[in-house]
């Protein structure tokens, strides 16, 4: 029996997908679930690149209103007056979109896949030993963080959210104005916890996903991740819990 | 009885010339001609799967029949402690003459010399083959192979990879193996169970089998047939074979004319975790390399109750030590067993059914320390620990001989050929290189060397003539017919619709055979068995029960068909023990013992090898002779003191 | 001990399962799990319903035909064992203990808890080797191997492809087993050659069968010989490596 009677044999055989066609190396690369993984990796460092230091500079406010203004004011001259003013700042916002569309539509196709491999789960409960919450709750964390994105941008950089007095590089107010309000405080809070649930599987898993590994170092990776996590989700959280709570007003 | 010759087909010339001679003289199959061959392979462990991989390479078309869900779960992969090679690395003495004097002493002197200097010549192509396979053999610091001593030796030729030398050593093969499959050059038939053989006009020409996962039964035919379908260790019931392992494809074939020779000659292994209780379905060996470091005894006292490490040093018995001073724990393996056979029988076994002697780490692990004993047992010690609940590192290990392996099997000339044309055996399934007695790490290299390199060049001296002929189809009525016997033979185990599981009667048969064709034997026990058993199968063919259909997938199916090959088989096992009036080897008959308990041959009478036909059920099998000559070794009595 | 027993049945590939419940009124604590369902199987036989149907073979731990998920882990809570070699006193007297197959679109049922594993041997076949054809071997001891690279090799090599991984992983996935596969033979000298080519081959048919690794570690620790996820980070950046390495593409028209 070759392998085609094989896929005949009795009505059930496990059947493979059909094997890759040829195409340009980054299309089979993209085709490949381990080529996707590494592009989620690698928009995954770019995205946690954006994150920190997001987190970094708006973390200016507890110094002055002056401080995270004139921040905000720098970042859309970088680089000017070689390039016009806010040219840089659309180049990383274009990289940013990019590494996120990528990022998502990885992981839905890979989620896709994922499931197509087990279309019959098991029907008693799993006992699971490694897969800790973080890891099992990728996707949700996920969606909540693009929700929330969504949420953000209308909030503080389309001003579409209600928010008094919104003026667009009133950096300060605004912030202050929106976190005033209890719920969308509590929505920032949320939304940071599940950011840093979901960096702290992605710095870790990111790391096996590249292939970089050593035993030098594989000790720390678990680590680097929980550090990497709780820095940015307490760095974010601050903000609305200060404001919230009149410490900054 | 039919009128046939043994003719064992060995080579003209010096013992070291014979291969060379033979491979100079076979006819060969050019290149171009191989895929017009189709060979039927039936196994898939060591024999099977490197002669399957081997032909491909060849440019032969192979289909290759396991019963396994996977080439990769034959027994072969349970072997643990390693494979011997002359390849005299540590500078110890070895060569080939010794790895073949060693194995024709340590068979007892009832192996062919030709087959085994063969052995002892391909043994070190075998290992260059597994390393360039990527077999990971322990290696020493500096990147060479690392050798350890094994029993019946005393030299270190025997390389290993950890505790799964076996394993190892099988994925390398099925490893080629999957090669072939994927360049097309190998069918693999995997959950395939051959259930008969073909023959037309006194050739094999294929096999019957059965489709485990539907039920169906299909015919596949070859210009030849090979065998590596493994041991029948399980006529025992209890042994350290893995469940499924079974004698159904050597019977069949045997019931179609090919002859059994010896099947008396089976191995206890000496170290066997003991059986806990009586639904022990099986046993689990401990490699024999843990005789290496560790020390055998029993209290010298056989009241003494108190736990083994509060016994000094001074009330212990090193038996084997005491007995065999030169080869101490490492004595060969019948030797070793039938001393810890006898310890127990005096009363003076160990562990809560005093069933079992210890083996003690104690010394060693003060003499090299933990972390080294922990490198070269590890996994062994783990496995102990996790079957027994004790821990090997603080308590001895309690061990005991259990059925192992079997040297006899179908009878072959030197091409590994049967009496039938065009049946091959390879490997366990054969009786070719063992003699009385197989020495440890041996197993796998008699595996490989059938498969890799013996099989290879012998079998295009059958093909060649065969140019130009096609396989008998498939369709042919001699296939019709043998599949249609095979479907009323398993329909009828169905329909029987008794009281009694196959594996009751499996228990039974084995209670007779190791009771009575044991570790001991005697002209009354064999009686006993003999009439005994033909009871048991007369039973298993009116009560037995296997319920479901034969339509699917059913396991009990399976095991009925095994079972009631093994109920005749063991008959036959048992009529060559009592035929055959001497001790040697693994084969212990009370009435011929020296006067401190060792085996005593009687060279005169049966330096022989015996090979049964079959003669119709009912009817005694008819006994051939095959005169064993030695031309190059002087037989001696055995001795390990 | 007493114990009660919940057990996935199902008649074909294709039929409807369920879980049946057996009690066990007398187990001992020596007996292996497998040893268990004998029991029960021969008390199945004499009241003449069918005996559950299992894969099991050597039952050492290393033949890796033994395929059950005890209590929602494969091979059951002890780590590092087998179902074969898995004992009777890691369970409490009184407990529950729920049994099912594997589950994975690859690994079809064939019948109660026996599942087909053949798609494991196709990764092998696609790539799972060192072309080594017979004969053609140097000296064994002219390839100089590092110890610690055998051992390396040798942890990878220890794989005894149950499919315990698949069954354990969330998404399904193969990845343990075949970066054990491949781990073994790229971290030796003899398995430089083919290297490149080996993980594009194995990965890309590992992907038409299973799901991907999102690396939750689940394999792992249901491992029966513990084999590391390292593996699949070598593998990993193997496959990355390869897309340019790859022998095959250097000084060739596609």
């Amino acid at each position: 029996m070759t392998k085609v009677e094989n896929a005949q044999r009795y009505v059930g055989a496990p059947q493979p997908a059909p094997a890759k066609k040829d195409g340009p190396f980054f299309v089979m690369f993209w085709r490949s679930a381990v080529g996707k993984k590494w592009i989620m990796a690698v928009t995954g460092i770019m995205l946690i690149g954006f994150v920190f230091a997001h987190m970094l500079g708006n973390l200016k406010i507890f110094l002055s209103a002056d401080a995270i203004d004139h921040y905000a004011e720098w970042l859309r001259t970088i680089g000017y007056p070689i390039l016009p003013k806010t040219g840089v700042l659309w180049i990383l916002r274009a990289g940013l979109l990019g590494a996120v569309v990528l990022h998502i539509w990885a992981a839905a196709s890979l989620t896709r896949m994922n499931r197509a491999a087990r279309p019959n789960g098991y029907k008693s409960p799993r006992e699971y030993v490694a897969a800790d919450f973080a890891a099992r709750t990728m996707r949700w964390t996920g969606i909540i963080l693009t929700l929330f994105i969504i949420f953000h941008l209308l909030d503080l950089t389309w001003g579409q959210t209600g928010v008094k007095d919104f003026k667009s590089g009133d950096v300060y107010n605004n912030i202050v104005n929106s976190f005033t309000r209890v719920p969308v405080a509590i929505a920032y809070i949320v939304a940071n916890i599940a950011i840093g649930i979901h960096l702290y599987h992605g710095a870790w898993s990111m790391f096996q996903s590249l292939g970089i590994n050593s035993p030098r170092f594989n000790p720390w990776r678990r680590g680097f991740a929980i550090g990497l996590a709780s820095i940015i989700a307490i760095g974010n959280i601050s903000i609305p819990l200060l404001v919230v709570t009149k410490v900054v007003k | 009885m039919s009128n046939i010759n043994l003719d064992a087909k060995i080579p003209a010339g010096a013992l070291e010339d014979k291969w060379d001679n033979h491979k100079f003289s076979v006819k060969l199959v050019n290149p171009a001609n191989r895929r017009k061959f189709r060979v039927v392979i039936v196994g898939s462990g060591l024999a099977g799967a490197s002669a399957a991989a081997t032909l491909g390479e060849l440019g032969y078309h192979v289909q290759l029949l396991t019963f396994h869900d996977s080439p990769r779960r034959a027994h072969s992969i349970a072997a643990q402690g390693g494979i011997n090679a002359a390849k005299n690395y540590p500078n110890d003495g070895d060569s080939v003459k010794r790895l073949f004097y060693d194995t024709i002493k340590g068979g007892d002197f009832r192996a062919r010399e030709a087959n085994v200097h063969r052995l002892a010549q391909v043994s070190v192509n075998i290992i260059d083959q597994c390393v360039s396979q990527g077999v990971p053999f322990a290696r020493e610091y500096a990147g060479l192979l690392d050798n350890r001593s094994f029993g019946g030796a005393q030299v270190s030729r025997t390389f290993y990879a950890r505790g799964q030398t076996g394993q190892q050593l099988l994925l390398g093969a099925y490893q080629a193996l999957a090669r072939q499959v994927h360049l097309g050059n190998v069918e693999l038939h995997n959950r395939t169970e051959m259930l008969d053989m073909v023959m037309k006009d006194g050739r094999a020409v294929g096999v019957v089998a059965r489709d485990l996962i539907t039920g169906a039964i299909h015919s596949y035919s070859g210009h030849a047939v090979v065998l590596a379908t493994g041991g029948y260790g399980n006529v025992f019931y209890l042994s350290t074979n893995a469940m499924a392992s079974n004698v159904t494809a050597a019977w069949r074939a045997h019931k179609r004319g090919a002859l059994m020779a010896n099947p008396c000659f089976t191995q206890i292994h000496p170290t066997c975790i003991p059986a806990s209780d009586e639904f022990q379905s099986k046993l689990t060996l401990m490699s024999e390399s843990l005789r290496n470091d560790g020390r055998i005894w029993v209290p010298q006292n056989a009241e003494d109750t108190r736990s083994p490490e509060q016994i000094p040093d001074s009330e212990r018995d090193y038996f084997l030590e005491r007995m065999y001073p030169s080869f101490g724990n490492l004595a060969p393996r019948d030797i070793a067993s039938r001393a810890s056979k006898r310890q127990v029988d005096v009363g003076k076994g160990v562990g809560p059914i005093k069933n079992g002697v210890y083996l003690d780490f104690d010394e060693a692990i003060n003499r090299l320390g933990a972390p080294v004993i922990e490198e070269r047992y590890g996994n062994l010690l783990q496995m102990y620990e996790r079957i027994t609940g004790e821990d090997p590192y603080k308590m001895p290990m309690r061990i005991y001989p259990a059925v192992h392996y079997t040297m006899g099997g179908l009878w072959v000339d030197y091409n590994l050929m049967s009496n039938v044309e065009g049946l091959y055996v390879l490997g366990e399934a054969n009786f070719s290189d063992h003699g009385a007695n197989r020495l440890g790490a041996s197993a796998l290299m008699q595996g490989l060397s059938d498969g890799y390199f013996v099989l290879p060049a012998t079998i295009t001296d059958y093909l060649a003539p065969q140019l130009g002929e096609a396989p008998i189809s498939t369709e042919d009525p001699i296939f019709k017919q043998a599949e249609a016997a095979v479907r009323d033979r398993t329909n009828q185990m169905v329909a029987i619709k008794g009281t009694h599981s196959p594996d009751h009667f499996h228990r039974e048969l084995g209670k007779i055979i190791w009771e009575h064709c044991g570790m001991e034997r005697s002209a009354e026990s064999l009686d006993k068995a003999l009439a005994e058993i033909p009871v048991l199968r007369e039973q298993f063919w009116n009560d037995v029960r296997v319920l479901g259909d034969t339509e699917s997938f059913n396991q009990s199916v399976e095991k009925a068909g095994r079972v009631a090959d093994f109920l005749e088989f063991g008959e036959e096992l048992v009529l060559d023990a009592r035929r055959r009036e001497e001790s040697c080897g693994g084969h212990f008959r009370v009435e011929y013992q020296t006067e401190d308990g060792e085996a005593l041959r009687n060279d005169d009478d049966f330096a022989h090898v015996s090979a049964w036909e079959w003669e119709g059920e009912g009817n005694e099998p008819t006994l051939h002779r095959e005169p064993l000559v030695y031309e190059n070794v002087h037989l001696a009595t055995r001795s390990y003191k | 001990m007493k114990l009660t027993l919940k057990i996935w049945r199902q008649d074909g590939p294709t039929a409807e399962g369920r879980f049946e419940t057996y009690d066990m009124p007398a187990v001992v604590p020596d007996m292996s799990f497998l040893e268990m369902i004998d029991v029960l199987n021969e008390r199945l036989i004499s009241e003449e319903s069918e005996p559950i149907a299992f894969d099991h073979d050597c039952r050492e731990g290393i033949c890796g035909s033994c395929s059950m998920m005890i209590n929602g882990i494969p091979h059951g809570p002890e780590r590092g064992t087998a179902t074969c070699q898995l004992h009777m006193r890691k369970f409490k007297d009184g407990e529950h203990i729920t049994v099912e197959p594997w589950r994975a679109r690859s690994f079809p049922i064939i019948k109660d808890l026996a599942v087909d594993r053949s798609p494991l041997d196709r990764i092998i076949e696609a790539g799972g080797y060192i072309s080594a054809p017979t004969g053609a071997a140097r000296d064994a001891n002219e390839i100089l191997i590092p110890k610690e690279a055998a051992d390396a090799a040798m942890d990878a090599a220890a794989c005894i492809g149950c499919g315990a991984c698949v069954a354990a992983c969330p998404n399904g996935a193969a990845q343990l087993f075949t970066a054990a596969k491949y781990g073994h033979l790229s971290l030796l000298p003899q398995g430089q050659p083919e290297r490149w080519t080996r993980a594009i081959g194995m990965v890309d048919e590992m992907e038409r069968w299973f799901g991907s690794c999102t690396n939750f570690g689940e394999c792992e620790t249901a491992c029966p010989k513990e084999i590391s996820i390292d593996f699949i980070a070598l593998l990993n950046r193997d496959y990355i490596k390869a897309q340019f390495k790859n022998r095959r593409l250097s000084g060739q028209k596609s």
